[in-house]
């Protein structure tokens, strides 16, 4: 009746999923029950679950992103920690268990902490940034996101019911095959991914079209904000490389369950076809992750610099050239897996190739600061950061790009501490510098600066001090991926990376600190400016938290810097507000609960596939259909806005910034 | 946002490329609602042809890895194909009629042209099945060799897509019939017409890759 | 296992190649980054004899300097990585002194094969080789992927079922190193370590021929038995039966490894590998 689903799932023997499952159980029921008693449901079903709104969908993303932050760290603590015990010794963790560990380590990090947190920002910015109302297909925005957090939602269930993979991040056949991994975890991997990979698809399509096709009047391609360049780039390339993704997997799937011989090491498999073909994605999926945060940093180091960003086209044509050459790099993943010397040189030096336009943009930001009024609030402090932590992290990149030395170092600590120093220096740093920056538009008041600052020196040293450790471990020949092991020089390494894991943890604690204390004291850090950073794009030109239109009136836009064009035009000019806006009845389109509900069919249907429940996938299917059927039968899919409410929303929120403004001492 | 910054003037042109006031005609605005929709679409379909381009890319890696099985020359029926062929063009021409009927708004002949669209897509799914079915009772099915799951994979998702069309198609009939040939709708009947015109596409590869040059090695 | 302390020419050209590289970067990258941190420091607001050029977004001189800097380092690179790619091909040959010797390495899970076919033996996660003499490996997988890696010796290459791949090295001092399995492969990969010991050209026979004297036997039915997954703590030694066995293997003649066995009495449900320490 459930498939291969029974009692013998939940790892009553294993004490640590045991009490993390319980942990997390009883978090969920506390957070369930506060927001109960408090009578939050309706509000929250109403404007957060039901939400159509890029900015409501944004912050959920990145909400998201957080928590699993924590899960993935704590998965990269557990190892850390085994690794610095288990000289001479088995550890604490099995080896089934690290196995499972290390794979949703990677596998967490990268699809359910990476990705929703740049495109969470994505979501949030890129409209107001275009200065219109919201993105091109908002309730596929919704499903996209729900579809997200199912995925995430599939691989913490594998915790507790049944087991993870134990193939690491990417699932390399014939260990990823029926017969060496007889067990449900590689199929809770997969199912996770084909789901959520959906709701990557529907953003990557969202997103560029948004950025093609929705820009208000004046912003032609070269005055849009180079975050939004950024984010074209990273989404053309999500919309090219995510279907290789679902293919590769479903080919993956078939061999599983359905006996086929796409991989296997029988009846002519190819196993060779899978590793070129998951990079064939996996390469682009990384700069899908880097992009966006150069264009963070582009935003930051400009407003922090009080200056315009330095060689704005040639940051558009480095961003493209990225963007294309990110396509025919795949290779160098695998330079050990015997290709010959012409493929493995052709591919090292178009490695190598990509390095050059990311030269420039760390020059560009370089020149920004040249002659500018550096401020070093937070953003900035992670900006400065990045450029470091980026620049050495390229260079063991661009290294690992000539093959010779990549042949002493594939797949050694060494690979990993490079990755970890451009994913954590690039994406990480970039995260939290737009998560730091962009958090007043969100929610109307700072973050503590204080407390933000203590976070970035935590991480940024404990960054250093964890990885650097293995690199020299690497250079040591340690591999990756130990669960235990004899050699005495590595030891020492991994004690050290054990401290700097410590370091790491203590600054992702101030993260939560910080954010804590600042909702506490959301009154003294009220931002009613609505552009406390002195800002230059157009998001700042509208209140914070936007209303829900984002702009009463959308703007009209002459140049690049569109924002800051209109502060100094209107400061020249002396503009006031007594002239009469016109205001218009707004349509906006209406909440829909069909994003969550399709999601929670896809949970069933993702749970069911992995059990081998095959009438709990039909019915989930059905019920996945009939939502769609419904959403297509709505009669009513835009709500109107008087113009009157539009004027009485809008002349309250530039009251309040006018008055916030006078008190700091400038002109509207 | 202090005094200090007052004297600076912005320059939204660094390189003095338009005047101030040409530069707002240069974009006129978001772009219409039809278009965005469409756009859209045309961006998902270039997705799904990545998708198949990968289907189509492990049939060609794995195209002599027959495991002393059956290879493509000694499997395809080229009757069957040239008759699923003339299904599914024939089923895109009433597709456009449906268009044509939807611009025009004649309820009455979108339904029989989307009623013939179904069917004939119907026909071509069935000639699939049969031969697929017939395929694996030789015991030349999937799980026979790399070959043959390559090439099930690519053929099936084209059908797996064809019959997704369909349940879409029998949607839009329903939908027409309710509530007419409104904005949305129509919206959705573009997309309709997009996809099934796209499958068509993939299908002239489908064919010719496969089965055309399979049968003649 | 350091690899900048190489014992064989492969290695050291590697690691050689990998030190020139960085060095060539890192001319580029320490001025970047003390420029980096020097605009930020020169440059931060409190600072009052710092210039401020609001205007200052573009200089096409500035862009050439940019644009040429990594082009060019990269030009050197893309040298340096196709000459070494060509001359460090794991399949180019190594000149060596003495006769070379051919191996036939295996990866299981979770432990190496070594199989001598000109000397008749085997041997089970230990390679003893004469210093100078060129060896000539030939790889192959009995179940899943795994890659061959000795860091003072040579470049690292995969191991993969069905097919062959080859690795050729020398060792120029005696001594005994240490080589791993740098492709995870399942629950007792970290136990694939395996010695590598370099012997003198006039002990290597001799080694030979105490190695042949044991009572394992090395044929299809044995190999099957080191197929199953499991972790052994003695290094055996094999008198090799068959000499076509890595061939068969190679040639799915003899079939790949079963996985491992469903275990538990709910047999359907929640599988795990045996814990094989």
């Amino acid at each position: 009746m459930l498939g291969k689903l029974n009692w013998s799932a939940i790892p009553i023997d294993q004490p640590i999923p045991l009490f993390a499952a319980g942990l997390v159980l009883v978090i969920i029921l506390a957070v369930l029950a506060w927001a109960g008693i408090k009578g939050y449901y309706p509000y929250i079903w109403r404007e957060w679950i039901t939400s159509v709104d890029h900015k409501r969908i944004g912050v959920m993303y990145v909400l998201l992103a957080m928590v699993m932050l924590l899960r993935g760290g704590t998965d990269a603590i557990m190892m850390r920690a085994q690794q610095a015990i288990a000289y001479h010794s088995g550890g604490y963790l099995p080896p089934q268990h690290y196995d499972q560990i290390f794979s949703a380590h990677g596998t967490i990090m990268i699809f359910f902490m990476g990705m929703p947190f740049v495109i969470g920002l994505m979501n949030l910015i890129v409209p107001l940034q275009l200065g219109v109302r919201d993105v091109a297909f908002p309730t596929l925005n919704s499903v996209g996101f729900w579809l997200t957090a199912t995925g995430a939602l599939l691989i913490n269930i594998s915790l507790v019911v049944g087991e993870f993979a134990r193939t690491g991040w990417l699932p390399y056949p014939p260990l990823s095959e029926l017969r060496y991994s007889p067990g449900v975890g590689v199929d809770y991997y997969l199912w996770s991914l084909e789901i959520s990979g959906i709701g990557t698809l529907v953003a990557g399509i969202n997103l560029v079209t948004t950025v093609l096709k929705l820009r208000t009047r004046g912003m032609t391609y070269l005055r849009m904000p180079m975050f939004c360049w950024t984010t074209l780039a990273s989404n053309l390339l999500i919309i090219a490389a995510f279907p290789i993704l679902t293919a590769t997997l479903t080919m993956l799937v078939l061999d599983r369950y359905a006996g086929f011989h796409f991989f296997t090491n029988e009846a002519g498999g190819n196993l060779m076809m899978f590793v070129n073909l998951i990079w064939a994605w996996g390469h682009p999926e990384v700069y899908i992750l880097v992009l966006p945060a150069f264009g963070i940093f582009s935003e930051v180091v400009a407003t922090f610099s009080s200056k315009p960003l330095f060689g704005y086209r040639s940051m558009v044509m480095a961003t493209m050239a990225i963007c294309i050459i990110s396509f025919c790099v795949w290779l160098h993943h695998f330079f050990t897996m015997g290709a010959g010397p012409d493929v493995n040189a052709v591919f090292g030096i178009a490695s190598m190739i990509i390095a050059v336009p990311t030269g420039v943009k760390i020059y560009n930001w370089l020149f920004t600061m040249y002659g500018g009024r550096l401020r070093f609030e937070t953003p900035m402090l992670w900006s400065v950061g990045f450029m470091v932590t980026f620049t050495i992290g390229g260079l063991t990149g661009v290294l690992l790009a000539v093959p010779p030395a990549d042949f002493v170092l594939h797949n050694s600590l060494f690979l990993v501490a490079h990755f970890h120093n451009v994913i954590i220096g690039g994406v990480l740093f970039g995260a939290f510098a737009g998560y730091t920056y962009w958090f007043p538009k969100a929610f109307g008041f700072r973050l503590h600066e204080g407390l933000g600052k203590t976070a970035f020196w935590f991480t940024f040293t404990g960054f250093w001090v964890t990885f650097v450790p293995l690199y020299a471990a690497g250079l040591l020949g340690m591999t990756r991926r130990l669960q235990h092991y004899d050699v005495a020089e590595w030891r020492p390494w991994m004690i050290a990376a054990g401290i700097g894991t410590i370091l790491l943890t203590i600054g992702i604690v101030f993260q939560i600190l910080q954010l804590a204390v600042s909702i506490r004291h959301r009154e003294e850090l009220r931002d009613a400016t609505g552009d406390p950073w002195d800002g230059r794009s157009l998001e700042w030109a509208t209140s914070s938290p936007p209303p829900v239109f984002n702009f009463a009136i959308t703007p009209d836009v002459h140049g690049e810097d569109a924002y800051w064009l209109i502060k100094s035009h209107a400061k020249q000019q002396q503009i006031t507000d007594h002239e009469e806006r016109e205001y218009k009845d707004i349509e906006m389109p209406r909440n829909s609960p069909t994003g969550f509900v399709c999601a929670f069919f896809a949970t069933v249907m993702g749970f069911a596939l992995i059990w081998h429940i095959w009438w709990m996938v039909v019915l989930g299917g059905i019920g996945a259909f009939a939502t769609f059927i419904a959403f297509a039968w709505r009669d009513h899919d835009e709500y109107l806005i008087p113009a009157a409410e539009v004027a009485r929303v809008d002349r309250a929120n530039l009251a309040e910034r006018r008055a916030a403004m006078s008190l700091v001492g400038s002109a509207p | 946002m202090t005094d200090a910054t007052l004297p600076y003037v912005a320059h939204g042109d660094p390189h003095h490329v338009r005047g101030m006031q040409e530069s707002v005609i240069a974009h006129e605005g978001p772009a219409p609602k039809r278009i965005v929709t469409g756009f859209g679409f045309w961006i998902f379909l270039l997705s799904d042809i990545v998708m198949f381009s990968c289907f189509f890319a492990s049939y060609s890696v794995l195209l002599g890895q027959t495991a002393g099985g059956p290879s493509g020359a000694q499997l395809f029926d080229l009757r069957s194909v040239a008759a699923e062929t003339a299904f599914l063009l024939l089923s895109s021409f009433a597709c456009g009629m449906a268009s044509i009927a939807a611009d025009v708004r004649s309820v009455r002949w979108y339904q029989i042209a989307m009623a013939v669209t179904g069917l004939l897509g119907l026909g071509f799914l069935l000639l699939e099945v049969r031969e697929f079915t017939d395929l694996v009772s030789r015991g030349a099915g999937p799980t026979r060799s790399a070959f043959l799951s390559a090439f099930f994979t690519l053929v099936g998702c084209h059908g797996v897509h064809v019959t997704a069309g369909l349940l879409w198609l029998l949607t839009m009939m329903a939908q027409v019939y309710t509530k007419g040939f409104r904005a949305d709708i129509m919206r959705r009947m573009l997309c309709f017409a997009l996809f099934w015109h796209a499958l068509d596409i993939i299908w002239v590869a489908i064919f010719s890759i496969v089965y055309l040059i399979g049968s003649a090695t | 296992m350091n690899l900048f302390d190489p014992q064989g020419p492969v290695a050291a050209a590697d690691s050689t190649i990998l030190i020139d590289s960085v060095a060539i970067m890192l001319a580029i990258v320490i001025p970047t980054i003390i420029a980096i941190l020097a605009f930020a420091y020169y440059f931060r607001s409190s600072n009052p004899r710092a210039f401020y050029s609001p205007d200052f977004a573009y200089s096409g001189r500035i862009e050439l300097v940019v644009w040429a800097i990594p082009t060019l380092t990269i030009i050197l690179l893309g040298g340096v990585a196709w000459i070494g790619s060509h001359q460090l091909d794991p399949r180019a040959p190594v000149e060596g002194t003495g006769s070379p010797v051919r191996i036939q390495a295996v990866s299981l899970d979770w432990k190496w094969l070594f199989i001598y076919p000109d000397q008749g033996i085997a041997t089970l996660n230990s390679m003893t080789i004469p210093v100078g003499a060129p060896i000539h490996l030939e790889l192959t997988s009995g179940s899943v992927m795994s890659a061959f890696f000795i860091p003072q010796l040579a470049s690292m290459i995969y191991t993969m079922n069905g097919m062959v791949t080859r690795l050729n090295m020398r060792a120029d001092q005696e001594g005994t190193f240490k080589g791993v399995a740098s492709q995870f492969s399942g629950d007792g990969f970290p136990d694939m370590m395996f010695d590598v010991h370099v012997i003198s050209p006039l002990d290597f026979p001799n080694w030979v021929a105490k190695a042949a004297k044991t009572d394992r036997v090395l044929n299809a039915d044995s190999f099957r038995q080191l197929s199953r997954p499991s972790v052994e703590t003695v290094n055996a030694t094999f008198r090799l039966e068959d000499p076509r066995l890595f061939e068969d293997l190679a040639t799915h003649k003899i079939p790949p490894a079963p996985g491992p066995e469903v275990t538990t009495d709910a047999a359907e449900s929640y599988i795990g590998a045996p814990n094989v320490r």
